[in-house]
């Protein structure tokens, strides 16, 4: 996309295109403007403003005013960009700086600022939004009150008049009319009513159907109809029932008060819920900032810190046993494939990518199933008593042999594709001078493959270190100490942040956001470390 | 998982900007026809009973005159329905689990639903009870479910009384090479809180205790506490280095398949196994969960399927007058039934299909001394160390120190 919104004419201007040496830079302002490029340029600002316009309703709907003035200005800006003839340089820049800023920059972000919450099960919403959920739920039914048939209508016009409920009594038949200031009884003789006990039609009222009442929900159930001993409110569009809130919020004291056992539960802002004397607390909370406390828990929490450090040695062990084992094998395996005595090549290459082809979850899958200790095909195959993903060491064992037999192929390919480029006059020459095939391989082979295969292998390695996938298909971090059921032996960082943030414990994602930006960080940490050794190493072979 | 989330919003986004697109082309024609004016019910259910819902939920929108949408959510219904709510794109109506309630009230994602006397007395007792949270009624309940033991009659004619017989018979037909198992049970590397609860509860052990007014207290908590590690050691008794009969290599993904390939007489496991048994041509019949030998009864969790009026939805009323005045009747709850065999919570509803299913009279036989699953938020700190305590115990670990520790995690959990 980011090429053709590029410039005018820029898929027709081939000179334009040329080394920035061989035209001054000038020429392009004076570039003639073709069809096609106006075309594509009409079409893609088109598409621009078609997808600013299809991003803004939900902005209005939600009445998120910054979101908008946001994404005003970022169209302005863009139209503005390709539309003018100037700042050349920037039209190729924008495009990728607004889907990296879209992407990255603003996930992390957003998880950055979790990190400092108690955002999870409990504590999502608003301090007001705890409140009215609390007075919500807290609505009761008043015993021996009777069940209403009702219908609702309105003043006057269906749409804006205000609500009124007609409400039915089940003993009496009586019909009366109800709205924020009570009841008031109607003449029988002014209303239709059904055999349920429906109001069809009162004078001086219009009945709505459902729709219309449905086009009013809100205010149907925020109408409450006061009567002697609670209130009228509605259950449905057809019926309405007598009901009390035992809880209510006291601003004054910030708290909650019961009016039937009279408890009260005040709000703790350092926990983000109403808390009573005796410590019990309101089920419903609210999300605070809680600082540093998400970070200060991973490193203090002995739970948390001790497998913490546990975790992270077997999650470098894991990347580095990945990933370096199927070098090791991929490399081997392409080493002789490359040999020119090797005969019938082409086969073995089709049944080595075979792995790689398939989906790697299903494999995941099917690999667990083989490693059962009792069904499983392994057991089975070699007449094994082993209890594969029930003791630390063998299970870690086998998500590696998992690991190897899916990537395996993939650094086959790498590898076959880099030892290709090397020249072979090279080897030859070492083998004049008398150099052993060993040697040959360490001194020019390895060291060439190794510059093309570094920042494949770093990458190999980021992915590695994350690899959800591998783990959670598997073993699902198991086993699990026995007195530790949240770090298992084979849990990497990131499936424990996983089993924090979404597992059966309920949601806690601050806390997860918390670890994921230590896991950010030293991912961060060894891609640049090992980047800055590949630079070393290249100026030393080149 | 920043991804994960990340999507999710731009995926309610998407949806989001579909419906306000959509609300805008029907604009005009709302204008011409007041009936369908604005009223539009959206419901949330997982996939096999979205195909159910469909028709009734289309019948009543033409009854009422209002749109109705069912839209399938096929992958964490219960996560996504709060994240929704949360961002003011949730449905109106959502189908799902009763343990569900202690979370979702929690985040305030769902509303109570009041129903009248004889609308409550038309369900099964049971399950009124455990659509009730805080002693407020939060959904409303159309089919239950409970495990029971089935068993393969050929291997094994009898129901056994007590585990002591299973496992006799069951080191029977092994000895005679007929199967290779005692008991299909999953248990799994993590092990299964609600397939062992049955065990648990018969050797005396327990989760919760109840309040005062009848409702699960989560301070009194039962694990760690000398009768669950009593209970542990009589699981562990049964366990690999035990008699064998509980093992972690039958998990979720094998244990039904190594029933119905006839490798052991008997499976204990729910409704949603019948159609697996049956497409494997086994004859079987069903009993309750046997108890140790003077232990107590086997109690199995009763599990509850219900409707909830989501507390965010754009149309509150319509949701209320669809699930306390509409869901309640025997029609809906029959051809629920129909898309999945599972007892229907009304009574009227079961006494429909008792005939021509007998099987649903005995689970419903089998889970009649069932416990209402837990629903309080606790419960959620409950599942994983339980099973993986469970997990350990059947593999060797000590139950006293596994047990001990397991209490100390959960009630670490519990705020």
């Amino acid at each position: 996309m980011s090429t053709p919104l590029s410039g005018p004419g820029s898929a027709t201007q081939a000179p334009g295109r040329g080394p920035v040496g061989s035209r001054p830079p000038r020429s392009r302002d004076h570039a003639p403007i073709t069809v096609t490029g106006l075309a594509g340029k009409v079409l893609l600002l088109g598409l621009t403003a078609g997808i600013a316009l299809w991003a803004a309703f939900p902005l209005v709907d939600g009445e998120q005013w910054a979101g908008l003035a946001l994404l005003a200005a970022t169209t302005a800006g863009l139209f503005y960009l390709y539309l003018t003839r100037r700042h050349i340089p920037a039209k190729y820049l924008v495009p990728g700086t607004l889907f990296l800023i879209a992407f990255q920059v603003l996930p992390v972000l957003y998880m950055a600022s979790t990190a400092f919450t108690n955002f999870g099960d409990g504590h999502r919403g608003s301090k007001d939004e705890a409140i009215v959920a609390i007075q919500t739920s807290s609505v009761t039914q008043v015993p021996g009150s009777a069940q209403y048939a009702l219908s609702i209508a309105t003043t006057g016009d269906p749409a804006t008049a205000p609500l009124v409920f007609l409400v039915t009594d089940p003993a009496t038949g009586a019909v009366s009319a109800g709205d924020a200031g009570g009841l008031r009884r109607l003449d029988a003789a002014d209303v239709t009513v059904t055999a349920g006990g429906r109001v069809t039609a009162a004078d001086g009222y219009t009945v709505l159907n459902v729709g219309q009442a449905s086009a009013r929900s809100r205010e149907v159930t925020d109408l409450v109809v006061p009567t002697a001993g609670g209130a009228l409110r509605s259950s449905g569009l057809s019926r309405a029932y007598e009901g009390k809130a035992v809880r209510a919020y006291d601003s004054g004291c910030d708290c909650v008060r019961d009016a039937a056992t009279g408890r009260t539960w005040t709000a703790d802002e350092e926990v983000g819920a109403f808390v009573a004397a005796d410590g019990e607390r309101l089920a419903q909370g609210w999300k605070i900032n809680v600082g540093l406390r998400n970070f200060t828990r991973v490193l203090t929490d002995g739970n948390i810190s001790g497998p913490f450090l546990g975790a992270l040695i077997w999650n470098f062990a894991f990347a580095i046993g990945s990933t370096g084992g199927t070098f090791l094998l991929g490399m081997l395996i392409a080493l002789v494939l490359h040999s020119p005595r090797m005969r019938g090549t082409n086969i073995y290459r089709v049944l080595l990518v075979l792995p790689y082809a398939m989906p790697s979850f299903a494999m995941l899958l099917a690999w667990r199933d083989m490693f059962n200790a009792d069904f499983g095909l392994i057991n089975n195959l070699f007449g094994l008593h082993v209890d594969w993903f029930g003791q630390p060491w063998t299970a870690r064992f086998a998500v590696i042999l998992i690991q190897l037999w899916l990537g395996y192929p993939y650094m086959f390919l790498v590898a076959t594709g880099a030892l290709q480029a090397i020249p072979r006059e090279l080897t030859e020459a070492t083998s004049v001078d008398g150099a052993s095939p060993w040697q040959s391989f360490r001194a020019v082979t390895l060291p060439l493959l190794l510059i093309a295969l570094s920042p494949l292998l770093i990458s190999s390695f980021a992915f590695n270190f994350n690899n959800f996938n591998a783990i959670y298909l598997t073993t699902e971090g198991a086993p699990f100490p026995a007195d530790n059921p949240t770090n298992g032996a084979t849990d990497l960082l990131i499936t424990y942040t996983y089993r924090l943030a979404f597992g059966g414990q309920g949601a806690q994602f601050g806390f997860a956001a918390a670890i994921s930006l230590f896991i950010f960080a030293i991912v961060a940490v060894v891609s640049a470390v090992s980047f800055r050794r590949t630079r070393k190493q290249e100026e030393v072979y080149s | 998982m920043r991804i994960r989330t990340a999507g999710v919003v731009a995926l309610f986004a998407l949806a989001l900007a579909a419906s306000g697109c959509g609300g805008d082309s029907d604009e005009p024609a709302a204008k011409e026809s007041p009936k369908a004016a604005g009223g539009k019910l959206v419901i949330w259910a997982d996939d096999k009973r979205t195909e159910t819902l469909k028709p009734f939920a289309e019948k009543f929108g033409q009854e009422n005159g209002v749109t109705v949408e069912v839209q399938a959510v096929s992958k964490d219904l219960q996560t996504n329905f709060v994240t929704a709510s949360q961002q003011g794109s949730g449905p109106d109506v959502v189908v799902g689990a009763h343990d569900w309630i202690g979370n979702l009230v929690q985040n305030g994602a769902i509303d109570p639903v009041q129903l009248a006397a004889e609308q409550k007395s038309a369900f099964n007792a049971t399950a009124i009870k455990a659509v009730t949270f805080n002693g407020q009624l939060y959904g409303v309940p159309y089919a239950q479910e409970n495990l029971a033991l089935i068993r393969n009659t050929e291997l094994a004619p009898e129901a056994p009384k007590t585990i002591e017989d299973l496992v006799a018979t069951g080191k029977q037909l092994k000895a005679s090479k007929k199967v290779t198992e005692t008991l299909c049970l999953q248990v799994g590397q993590n092990g299964d809180a609600y397939h062992i609860y049955p065990l648990y509860s018969s050797a005396g052990g327990y989760l919760f205790g109840a309040g005062a007014n009848g409702d699960y207290d989560p301070k009194d908590l039962g694990v760690g506490k000398p009768a669950s590690i009593e209970a542990f050691k009589k699981i562990g008794a049964l366990g690999e280095k035990g008699a064998g009969v509980l093992k972690r290599s039958i998990a979720d993904t094998n244990s039904i398949a190594t029933f119905t390939g006839k490798k052991c007489a008997y499976l204990i496991s729910g409704p949603w196994a019948i159609a697996d048994v049956k497409k494997a041509n086994i004859t079987y019949d069903i009993s309750a969960i046997p108890g140790f030998a003077g232990g107590k009864e086997a109690q199995p969790f009763v599990g509850v399927q219900a409707f909830y009026v989501a507390a965010k939805g754009k149309n509150k009323a319509l949701a209320q007058e669809f699930v306390a005045n509409y869901t309640t009747t025997p029609d809906l709850a029959v051809a629920l039934y129909n898309a999945e065999a599972r007892p229907p919570a009304l009574t009227a509803a079961l006494d429909q299909v008792k005939g021509s299913d007998p099987d649903l009279a005995k689970f419903q036989e089998a889970g009649r001394n069932g416990q209402v699953l837990p629903a309080i938020p606790a419960m959620a700190a409950i599942w994983d160390p339980f099973g993986k305590a469970e997990a350990a115990v059947i593999g060797g670990a000590d139950p006293t120190s596994t047990v001990t520790a397991a209490g100390k995690t959960i009630s670490g959990q519990i705020k």
